[in-house]
């Protein structure tokens, strides 16, 4: 019984920070139709930051989030308007863009990884943080996860304020659902899927900050997260930001057993479960 | 296919100057240094993965990344047959396990356009590659095993031979009815469908017989490794190398290939070991630029100049069709 | 004889069911319409028809066999062919290539020669030879649409389906449309055609069927159907949500 709350509870802090990665992805893919390959690679930077500002200059990582994130989000804001919307003017049909933008952020993933390595080198680094456990009843946590999860949890809700109650929030939901629609309301299409994308980023950022406070971190972790991300994307379906959380806490449970049974095989377990997804239900577990 | 003796006059100073390059790449091991052969064997080795992934989803339009399998599944099979079977037998059987391979990838993702396709067949590596590093641990508790050695000048004669087997296929077949069929999926597959193409035998058996020359490059190359594991034979960058060499170099003939596989694999040679980070730098820039900048790859740069200078005819009529 | 019999035809995507037991028979020869509002259930029909999706429940006979369920290419190749709403072209291939591509795939064992002297005759006979050598991308698309039922007749059915062929042309682009269906018929390929132009579905077809929510409502000539109280009314009831929505 134990061991089974056990699962449940890794799994759900787990979740929250799946949810986050995924969130992210989705907004880029859910909206500006840029299936961002290289959305991993924005996670790790953002934890080779956060790892650099707590390191050198003593910078609390919660904090991190405030200084990392805005720092994501122009970085997502520079490639989407110098590469992908150049990209899409250049590109006649959507199909063709879709595969054209996913090749691009192949080579993003390549430029990013490798100036990552050459700044950061191939070693693995991370810091402790808040690595001590806190007790509730009889479970134990340890105390980054538990804040890491509520941090996330916390980040997704008020993302998902700023999409459902504010005008911009409102106009990037029109553009997703019918952009010319939208157009005609005098939506700027360009200038949300711009921001679309940066906000993808800046979810990335938050990610990556969150990750470092537990994980260890090299340059080539990126490609494992892009990957989660898109199994939990195509779990809670696309753009859907309570789907993305729902689908985060599933994929964390599922992370628990695999474990719980043969830890050797938990990535290629995720592999399957994406595979499969991708055959038997594109649209989500919760699409149509 | 009346016109087919005319086509082959019309190419036969393109012929004539293939003739001459093969007899000089086949001369080469006689006068040359060996760190020639291996520079040449290594390049051919990207041409030949390369025109095999252009085989496949050139005409289609379907973006496979899972190059990297079949190169891996050749590689595992020259390991274990590699001391028991004869060179060519043993090759062979490296082509045929993916052709297998492939016929079964094939098989499942037929219902997968688009991003769908491409990122299907990327997660099939990884899930090879992370399955068969569990069962060399767990089960046959060992990781990796050695490659029996064959000298450098077989080798780059064999590869030699695949690559210029693929370049007869890809052209003839590009000329067939099959190849036409081919195309008319990348073009519009609905519509080809409801005109009495198979499309989904063509796919399958196209992606099959693409796999089949990696699964025989990977067999012939993997003797010049010595030791393998599952991440060094299922390494993801022989997924993206072909792929970018591909689109750089351009898919509207069978020349584009081969010059991004030159291209790419020279400046590997030269940048991998000093600055190795600089390769791949540059390697993902190129990638970024050729997608915005050179749709139609070098190949298609080469057209519109060519086009422009003799004020020919519409140089937009070979346009790549990726997707 | 019936070239074609549909019998209690389903179709359900989720929870929506957009055909729904339809019955219909349409004899060898004859030009049969299709009308009803938008979201009636005809494409979805001549989807089941042509094999784009398998139905749920429901036969469709062809010339006596079965074909309900089987993949496009295999009804195609049994006489069956169809024409799409929005256009489905090979746009990067010139016109004759597109014919072309019907003559050499929609039956078996033609030789090259073969092939291209029927697409040859098929250019001639829908009046795009003076086009051959275009890239079929670049035509307007009255041109476009001719090309589509171009390389669906080189394929040599026995039945074309048209979707809409109509749409989207000016009068006089109608007009000829009009007389091109016609003369295909006279070829003795039998047609079923969805259109939202009635002058052209009333002047051409002699029965008409009516689709709404994916039901078969009624079946007549055009007389009939053109005052048929239901029809008036799912038009009427149409127009005025069309109003209301504006």
């Amino acid at each position: 019984m134990i061991s089974f709350i056990n699962i449940l509870v890794n799994g759900l802090l787990m979740g929250g920070i799946y949810a986050i990665t995924a969130v992210g992805l989705s907004m880029q893919y859910g909206v500006a139709r840029i299936l961002n390959i290289a959305h991993g690679e924005f996670i790790m930077v953002a934890a080779f930051l956060t790892w650099m500002l707590h390191t050198t200059l003593g910078i609390n990582p919660i904090l991190c989030l405030a200084i990392v994130g805005p720092i994501l989000f122009v970085l997502g804001y520079l490639v989407r308007h110098y590469l992908f919307k150049t990209l899409k003017e250049k590109t006649p049909s959507p199909a063709a863009f879709e595969g054209n933008s996913m090749l691009m952020a192949f080579g993003l993933l390549f430029v990013i990884q490798s100036l990552a390595t050459y700044i950061w080198g191939k070693n693995i680094v991370g810091y402790d943080f808040m690595r001590y456990s806190v007790y509730l009843g009889e479970i134990r946590f340890a105390a980054n996860r538990l804040v890491i999860m509520i941090t996330a949890v916390i980040i997704c809700f008020l993302f998902y304020l700023f999409l459902t109650k504010t005008r911009t929030g409102k106009a990037i939901r029109a553009s997703s659902q019918d952009p010319d629609a939208a157009a005609l309301m005098g939506v700027d299409i360009n200038r949300m899927l711009t921001l679309c994308f940066a906000l993808g980023a800046l979810m990335a950022g938050f990610a990556g900050v969150l990750l470092s406070m537990e994980y260890k971190l090299d340059t080539f972790m990126g490609m494992g997260h892009t990957i989660i991300a898109i199994i939990v994307m195509v779990l809670g379906g696309l753009g859907s930001i309570p789907g993305s959380l729902v689908g985060g806490f599933i994929l964390g449970i599922f992370y628990g057993i695999v474990s719980g049974i043969e830890p050797g095989l938990t990535e290629a377990a995720y592999y399957l479960l994406f595979m499969l997804l991708l055959l038997f239900k594109p649209s989500g577990l919760f699409g149509r | 296919m009346t016109n087919l003796s005319m086509t082959v006059k019309k190419n036969i100073p393109y012929i004539a100057i293939s003739v001459l390059i093969l007899a000089l790449l086949a001369a080469v091991p006689f006068f040359s240094k060996p760190y020639t052969v291996v520079l040449l064997k290594n390049i051919l080795m990207f041409a030949a993965l390369t025109l095999s992934w252009a085989l496949f989803s050139g005409p289609t339009g379907y973006i496979s990344l899972a190059t990297a399998a079949f190169y891996g599944v050749g590689i595992y099979t020259a390991a274990y047959l590699g001391k028991v079977l004869p060179l060519p037998v043993m090759v062979l059987c490296g082509g045929l396990a993916s052709f297998l391979l492939a016929l079964i990838i094939g098989a499942i993702t037929l219902r997968l356009r688009g991003i769908y396709f491409a990122i299907f067949t990327l997660s099939s590596v990884e899930l090879i590659k992370q399955v068969l590093h569990w069962f060399e641990i767990t089960v046959l508790g060992t990781r990796g095993r050695p490659v029996v050695k064959i000298s450098n000048t077989t080798v780059y004669y064999v590869v030699l031979l695949i690559v210029v087997l693929l370049m007869v296929t890809t052209y003839f077949l590009k000329r067939s009815r099959y190849g036409l069929a081919m195309s008319s999926i990348g073009s519009c597959e609905d519509a080809a469908a409801h005109i009495g193409i198979n499309v989904t035998w063509v796919k399958v058996l196209t992606f099959a017989l693409s796999s089949f020359f990696i699964g025989l490059t990977g067999a012939t190359t993997a003797t010049g490794l010595i030791y393998i594991d599952s991440h060094i034979a299922f390494d993801l960058n022989y997924s993206f190398f072909p792929t970018l060499m591909a689109i750089f170099g351009g898919i509207g003939n069978v020349f584009g290939p081969v010059i991004g596989a030159a291209v790419f694999s020279y400046l590997r040679e030269i940048l991998i070991t000093r600055f190795p980070y600089a390769y791949m730098i540059i390697f993902g820039a190129v990638m970024i630029l050729t997608i915005l900048y050179l749709p139609n790859g070098i190949i298609g740069l080469v057209q519109t100049i060519k086009d422009k200078v003799l004020g020919g005819k519409d140089a937009t009529a070979s346009s790549r069709k990726v997707n | 004889m019936q070239l074609l019999q549909v019998e209690k035809l389903t179709k359900h995507f989720g929870g929506l069911t957009a055909v729904s037991g339809v019955d219909l028979e349409v004899e060898r020869g004859e030009i049969l319409g299709l009308i009803g509002p938008n979201g009636a259930g005809k494409t979805t029909l001549f989807n089941l028809i042509s094999g784009t999706f398998a139905p749920n429940a429901g036969k469709i006979i062809f010339n006596g066999e079965s074909i309900g369920g089987l993949k496009p290419n295999y009804i195609c190749r049994k006489g069956l062919v169809r024409t799409f709403q929005t256009v489905k072209i090979f746009p990067e291939m010139t016109v004759f290539q597109n014919v072309l591509m019907g003559s050499l795939f929609g039956s078996e064992g033609k030789s090259w020669p073969e092939a291209t002297g029927q697409a040859r005759e098929i250019l001639d006979f829908t009046g795009l030879s003076h086009l051959s050598d275009v890239p079929a991308g670049s035509l307007t698309l009255v041109n476009q649409k001719r090309v589509e039922v171009a390389r669906a007749l080189a394929t040599r059915p026995q039945m074309l389906l048209l979707d809409e062929l109509m749409a989207g042309l000016n009068p006089a682009e109608v007009a000829e449309a009009m007389e091109l269906v016609t003369r295909i018929r006279e070829r003795g390929i039998t047609i079923i055609m969805i259109e939202h132009v009635m002058k052209a579905i009333m002047n051409i077809c002699k029965r008409i069927i009516v689709l709404h929510h994916g039901k078969k409502i009624i079946e007549g000539t055009p007389e009939e159907i053109s005052t048929n109280k239901t029809v008036i009314e799912i038009y009427l009831g149409e127009e005025e949500q069309a109003h209301a929505g504006s």
